[in-house]
């Protein structure tokens, strides 16, 4: 009894594995320049990375405040 | 330290020869089978072909392992942080706490954005769900749920519902009603049913479909609606901690990782696992996409946090200091991808460069460990859960 649990276990984890090993895969180095490149291309319209101007973000405390 | 098992002793008729007798819980495409012992004999000797024994598959699993491992190695033609030198180092950061959400009587657990930007939801150890209103700190709504440790909450793309779930092993949804005398908790409906804690919740594109990760070992999706069982996902062989789906633009597919320190891919469709990477040394706490959807990140009791991309199939960046010796419970992406927010068990959040691996910033505030952070839907700001019982939002 144990030994077919142990069979169809094995049988999924070799099933698995051919899956996993037949995929196609892209060098490093044109995986790393994309990710990159999005980063790049995406910075300007980062609020947490360049820091917004306190009127823009809402979160931080406006300067002036006036009653109406 | 799981306590999950795939294959469970009943006694009750078979569901193949109809004798009763002994009965092992399988599963089978999906499904799962109740079969004596003679049946699950019987099958599992057709599915094997002529000559395959115990040794002869597990010789086999060796050898593909090892081909997996060089097919892998023989793309690392360059580390990522090698490729980013020539890219501008990142500015120095003004990111403080600009609000502390107070009002949790115990460890807030999770908490998640609306679309709007602005209202986000939080559940905690006290069985609280509350939805706050993040720019006037006014809570809009608040849930009790009959069970304690709400481990998981989320809120719906439409901004109607939330989900939550936890140690009752359901994730349920509960709609949102402007009428503020309204019994929310009377509208609450269980959508999902696990046989383990339910550790991560969230809806798909839509208000239709959620999808579960939980200690059982499973990730599964749910029709809202009908609280049917749409897909389970089956491969991880202890707890499921968290879940992520891939940005709307790439597809069908979410990461989950968990405590037997594997990130998988999966398929959303098929059910199949796509994809799987081992290289933490612990647990792994929490899976978050890059914005591109091409890669993702992980955080992990190991103390390190680790980028992974989908289509070079390996870890491709380890962000560890050895001054940092707590294990990281989440990770958020900024919006360009470019900062990698880490929220660790010593109370501090360290703020990664993404590309050069190099820590940019700490962010000092909470008082207890970090149980969750995300960023918000505009990148405005990031919000923090923590066990001190308060939310702090960053800009």
């Amino acid at each position: 009894m144990p030994g077919t649990a142990n069979i169809i276990a094995m049988k999924k984890i070799v099933q698995q594995l051919r899956l996993e090993a037949g995929i196609n895969r892209v060098k490093v180095s044109q995986a790393a320049a994309d990710l990159q490149q999005f980063c790049l291309q995406n910075a300007q319209q980062d609020p947490l990375l360049n820091g917004m101007s306190s009127s823009n973000n809402p979160f931080r405390p406006h300067r002036a405040c006036s009653f109406l | 330290m799981c306590d999950q098992t795939f294959l469970a002793a009943t006694f009750g008729p078979c569901d193949n020869c109809s004798k009763a007798s002994p009965l092992m819980n399988i599963y089978l495409k999906n499904e799962p089978i109740n079969y004596c012992s003679f049946c699950v004999e019987m099958m599992a000797c057709q599915g094997l072909q002529k000559g395959e024994t115990l040794t002869s598959l597990k010789k086999e699993s060796e050898t593909l392992k090892k081909k997996l491992e060089e097919e892998r190695g023989k793309l690392t033609d360059v580390e990522l942080h090698q490729v980013a030198e020539k890219v501008e180092a990142v500015a120095a950061l003004s990111i403080k706490t600009r609000r502390v959400l107070k009002g949790h009587g115990n460890k807030v657990l999770c908490m998640d954005w609306c679309k709007d930007k602005r209202r986000l939801v939080s559940s905690s150890q006290d069985g609280k769900v509350i939805v706050w209103d993040g720019f006037t700190l006014n809570k809009e709504h608040g849930v009790t749920l009959p069970c304690t440790w709400v481990m998981a909450c989320a809120y719906a793309p439409s901004g109607c519902a939330v989900a939550c779930g936890g140690l009752d092993n359901k994730c349920s949804v509960v709609p949102l009603s402007l009428d503020r005398t309204e019994n929310l908790a009377a509208k609450k409906k269980s959508v999902a049913m696990h046989t383990n804690y339910v550790s991560g919740c969230s809806f798909t594109n839509s208000d239709m479909q959620l999808l579960t990760s939980s200690g059982d070992g499973t990730c599964a999706l749910w029709d809202v609606e009908s609280g049917q069982l749409l897909q389970s996902f089956h491969g991880h062989t202890a707890d499921v901690l968290s879940l992520d789906l891939a940005p709307s633009e790439t597809g069908n597919t979410f990461v989950s990782g968990g405590c037997d320190m594997k990130a998988n891919v999966w398929d959303m469709r098929s059910g199949q696992n796509i994809q799987s990477f081992e290289s933490h040394e612990s647990d792994i706490n929490c899976v978050k996409y890059y914005p591109s959807g091409d890669a993702f990140a992980s955080a992990s009791d190991d103390a390190t946090c680790r980028f992974y991309d989908l289509r070079a199939d390996r870890e491709v960046a380890v962000y560890q200091k050895d001054s940092i010796i707590f294990g990281a419970s989440s990770v958020d992406f900024s919006l360009s991808g470019r900062l990698l927010f880490a929220g660790y068990n010593d109370y501090t959040i360290n703020v990664w460069d993404v590309l050069k691996g190099n820590r940019v910033s700490v962010l000092f505030g909470h008082e207890n460990r970090i149980s969750r952070l995300r960023v918000s839907p505009d990148g405005t700001a990031l919000c923090s859960a923590s066990w001190d019982n308060t939310l702090r939002i960053w800009a």
